[in-house]
């Protein structure tokens, strides 16, 4: 238990977690709100640029996670099959979120069509005489 | 070779450890490994909440904008973006840092360490909760954002507010109404019904100061004013460039049930995780955790939930407030 180190450098340990997470929130606030062109008149990240700065933001966010995980809750000092037991099935989340915000982005393309498809009304079929085209067609929209 | 004594004493040790089944598996405590993975299925949890916001707002032609929706602080009367939530998070940041401070003085069997540790970081937790009341509360009272309704919003075309004059010189008749014993003023559409969704206002924010006149560009943020007096939103009315006359309307819905749902469900894991701290912090100091003799094992496994709350945090601010 945490016998890998001694007291006083358990101490500054913290003290390094302090500072690396803190400068690494101020950083991310100034750079969102430059990129959001708060901070410099006129400058705004369009374009290449915003995605460059989200997957900045995502970086910055993705190494205070490692931090916290790694050395304030000691993953980096259990045994490996623990910490593989732990990171691995995260592993799973890179293809949930490839999937969901392809889906999300499709979803988004379509909406006049969606829009379009809500408001359409469908005939009855002519009393007597069942139309099945039209009623598969219905079920389907 | 160690002497028949000391082997035993060795094995008596060991057995502390030990599960039931004789094994230590990963070389942890049973109930260490466990909240690893209590955590684990928790990540997905909230990585689900975090991937069907992405989701959502990816299928939405509009979005509202963060650094306009979170620009209030407390006591002050100014319009700051993302201050108020970067001050929360380095709350949580510093109640992370005393834990594991807490932590450290628990592996060095201080008792008088473990307490005073675990109560600065209760008061980080209470905190950052009392932050998130008052956010919270800024949106749903002053500004109107609930389960159903989101007055913010983006401008998807460009266009000019329009006056009382300007309304009215297009046809449009005023209207005065009492709702709940204040006057509303609006207009309407020659010959159109009194209903809701037919009433043009003048572009007001809260401070009471018009907007008439003022021309925006599209992609550009705006809150539909809630009325404190009569209680109603007013949806302001601008003239496109096709020469329309438009309300503004509302923003997409699934934003207020995303960041109420999602910071919510946050916010319930730092109230459970402040409640469990209190009890443990209250077993430390009398002496229950000391006489086991294993460390302090109990504040390390709630440190991993604490710390757990705040990796969480994390990325809440990444996706609401930065992105």
């Amino acid at each position: 238990m945490a016998a890998h180190m001694s007291y006083e450098d358990q101490k500054k340990l913290v003290l390094k977690g302090l500072k690396i997470l803190g400068f690494i929130t101020i950083i991310e606030v100034l750079v969102a709100l430059t990129a959001k062109g708060h901070l410099i008149p006129g400058l705004e990240f369009t374009g290449p640029m915003h995605y460059i700065y989200m997957l900045a933001m995502a970086a910055f966010s993705l190494y205070k996670a490692y931090f916290i995980v790694f050395f304030f809750m000691h993953l980096a000092h259990e045994v490996r099959g623990l910490r593989w037991s732990v990171l691995l099935p995260t592993m799973l989340l890179i293809w949930a979120i490839i999937a969901f915000f392809n889906e999300g982005s499709a979803w988004g393309q379509r909406r006049e069509q969606i829009r379009k498809m809500d408001r359409e009304q469908v005939k009855a079929p002519a009393s007597g005489s069942l139309d099945y085209d039209k009623e598969t067609t219905m079920f389907f929209i | 070779m160690a002497s028949e004594a000391a082997v035993l004493e060795n094995r008596q040790e060991q057995d502390e450890h030990l599960w039931s089944g004789g094994k230590s598996p990963f070389k942890a405590s049973y109930g260490k490994l466990m909240m690893w993975y209590f955590l684990l299925t928790d990540a997905f949890t909230f990585a689900g909440f975090l991937i069907a916001y992405g989701a959502l707002r990816f299928s939405s032609v509009t979005w509202p904008v963060a650094d306009f929706v979170f620009e209030k602080v407390p006591f002050f009367d100014v319009e700051t973006p993302l201050v108020f939530v970067t001050f929360m998070t380095f709350v949580l940041i510093v109640s992370s840092v005393t834990m594991v401070r807490a932590v450290q003085e628990g592996q060095r069997e201080n008792r008088k360490g473990v307490v005073i540790w675990m109560l600065a970081t209760i008061l980080g937790g209470l905190t950052f909760l009392s932050c998130q009341a008052w956010e919270w509360t800024t949106l749903i009272k002053t500004e109107g954002v609930n389960l159903t309704t989101n007055p913010f919003s983006m401008h998807e075309e460009s266009g000019t507010y329009l006056s009382g004059e300007d309304l009215t010189g297009m046809g449009y008749t005023k209207v005065e109404k009492d709702f709940h014993g204040a006057t509303s003023t609006y207009f309407l559409r020659n010959g159109v019904a009194d209903m809701e969704e037919n009433r043009f206002f003048v572009k007001t924010d809260h401070h009471g100061i018009s907007h008439a006149g003022e021309s925006f560009e599209a992609g550009r943020p705006y809150l539909i004013t809630i009325s404190h007096d009569t209680h109603q939103y007013e949806h302001a009315a601008y003239k496109n460039g096709n020469g329309d006359v438009v309300r503004e309307p509302f923003g997409p819905k699934a934003f207020g049930d995303l960041f109420f749902f999602i910071t919510g469900f946050h916010g319930f894991h730092v109230f459970s995780g402040v409640c469990f701290l209190t009890i443990i912090m209250l077993n430390s100091a009398s002496g229950i955790y000391g006489a086991r003799k294993n460390g302090y094992e109990m504040v390390e496994k709630i440190g991993l939930y604490w710390h757990f709350v705040d990796l969480v945090w994390v990325f809440v601010f990444l996706v609401f407030y930065l992105l």
